[in-house]
């Protein structure tokens, strides 16, 4: 366990982080799903690769916490604040780099298209490995993140920066 | 084609666009990576689509380089759980019997999946073994054949190695009902391995 955890566990924070936008709860979310892992090792398929597997735990958990967290609440204004805390694009051109602002724009996508863009980008998943992780059809996954990165050049261009596409 | 890309970006993505995100994580397999290489060798409009790609591509590495890393907390918590977990929690059981317990509760593809969490490699590594070594095999597995388990037990160098079959399907389960478990068996005939070799 130790093993797996120390290969693991820091991209699982991450992808937990972004998912429920708390240091503190992705904290929790990872003993969690690290812990569920322990007690149902045997139910791994080996269908799929492992970091695959605990990322779809990970989202599972982090989507429940997330409802339990607004059924807690019971605001919706608090739960959608809590999907929004980006920086808006007129923030966004004032850090005068696109870089920066790249970066600003991810961070202000909708989570659904966020965990796409992660998924692809960062955990480096293929078409058919978001599919398991999200719950979706292949073709899905390749839509979405389209449209994800549509709506990405829609607020940088908000942001007024030019990247030669589209 | 170039006219062709541009009409799409206003309306429906052509398939070769859908598949440049993952073209450029190097997540593609051979056929539709020479697919998309072809593509934007002769189209500029999808290799400038391409380009920003590219750039989000690395800045959401960046991105999500830039979160950190848990706190020792989060470790703690999550070994403390287990410590506590009734399952493990073997209490004065011999040191045999709760390594026979332990191993008897895994599957087969559990004990895989360890291996290949550690990146290991039986090919590589079975030569370099040379400690005292006991291989159980499941006659109804379908994950791991005969002929496998066989390879693994002649790779493995050390000269003190035995190897036995337990009847049971791949989880160690009866193959027929109304027999007993053949996880059962293997965690007798485990501890009676290490019994001989290590008594004390």
């Amino acid at each position: 366990m130790q093993v797996l955890y120390g290969r693991h566990h820091v991209r699982v924070y991450r992808f937990g982080l972004r998912l429920v936008r708390d240091q503190q709860a992705a904290e929790d979310l990872i003993s969690e799903v690290f812990l569920d892992v322990w007690r149902q090792a045997g139910k791994f398929e080996g269908r799929s690769a492992v970091s695959t597997w605990l990322l779809a735990i990970t989202r599972f958990k982090a989507l429940s916490a997330l409802r339990r967290r607004k059924d807690f609440e019971l605001d919706e204004d608090a739960a959608n604040a809590i999907e929004d805390t980006s920086d808006d694009p007129e923030t966004v051109v004032q850090k005068k780099d696109t870089s920066a602002a790249l970066r600003g724009c991810l961070t202000g996508l909708s989570p659904e298209h966020r965990e796409i863009v992660d998924l692809v980008y960062y955990h480096e998943k293929s078409v058919e490995e978001v599919a398991e992780i999200v719950g979706i059809p292949e073709n899905t996954v390749k839509t979405r993140l389209f449209y994800a990165r549509k709506k990405l050049a829609e607020l940088l261009k908000a942001a007024g920066v030019e990247r030669g596409w589209p | 084609m170039m006219a062709l890309s541009k009409k799409m970006l206003e309306q429906e993505p052509s398939e070769i666009e859908l598949l440049l995100p993952w073209h450029a994580a190097g997540t593609l397999n051979a056929r539709d990576a020479r697919r998309v290489e072809e593509a934007l060798a002769r189209d500029p409009e999808l290799a400038k689509q391409y380009a920003a790609i590219r750039g989000e591509y690395e800045e959401t590495i960046h991105l999500n380089e830039s979160l950190g890393a848990p706190s020792t907390r989060a470790m703690q918590k999550l070994f403390a759980a287990i410590e506590a977990e009734p399952a493990r929690a073997s209490g004065s059981l011999p040191l045999s019997a709760r390594i026979s317990s332990f191993f008897a509760s895994l599957s087969p593809r559990t004990l895989a999946w360890s291996a290949l969490s550690s990146n290991a490699s039986l090919a590589k590594t079975a030569p370099a073994i040379t400690q005292p070594v006991l291989v159980i095999e499941y006659t109804g597995d379908q994950a791991c054949f005969p002929s496998d388990v066989q390879r693994i037990v002649e790779a493995i160098g050390s000269p003190d190695k035995r190897h036995l079959s337990v009847r049971g399907d791949h989880h160690g389960r009866a193959l027929a009902s109304g027999e007993p478990p053949g996880r059962l068996e293997a965690g007798r005939l485990l501890a009676e391995w290490l019994q001989a070799r290590f008594p004390h």
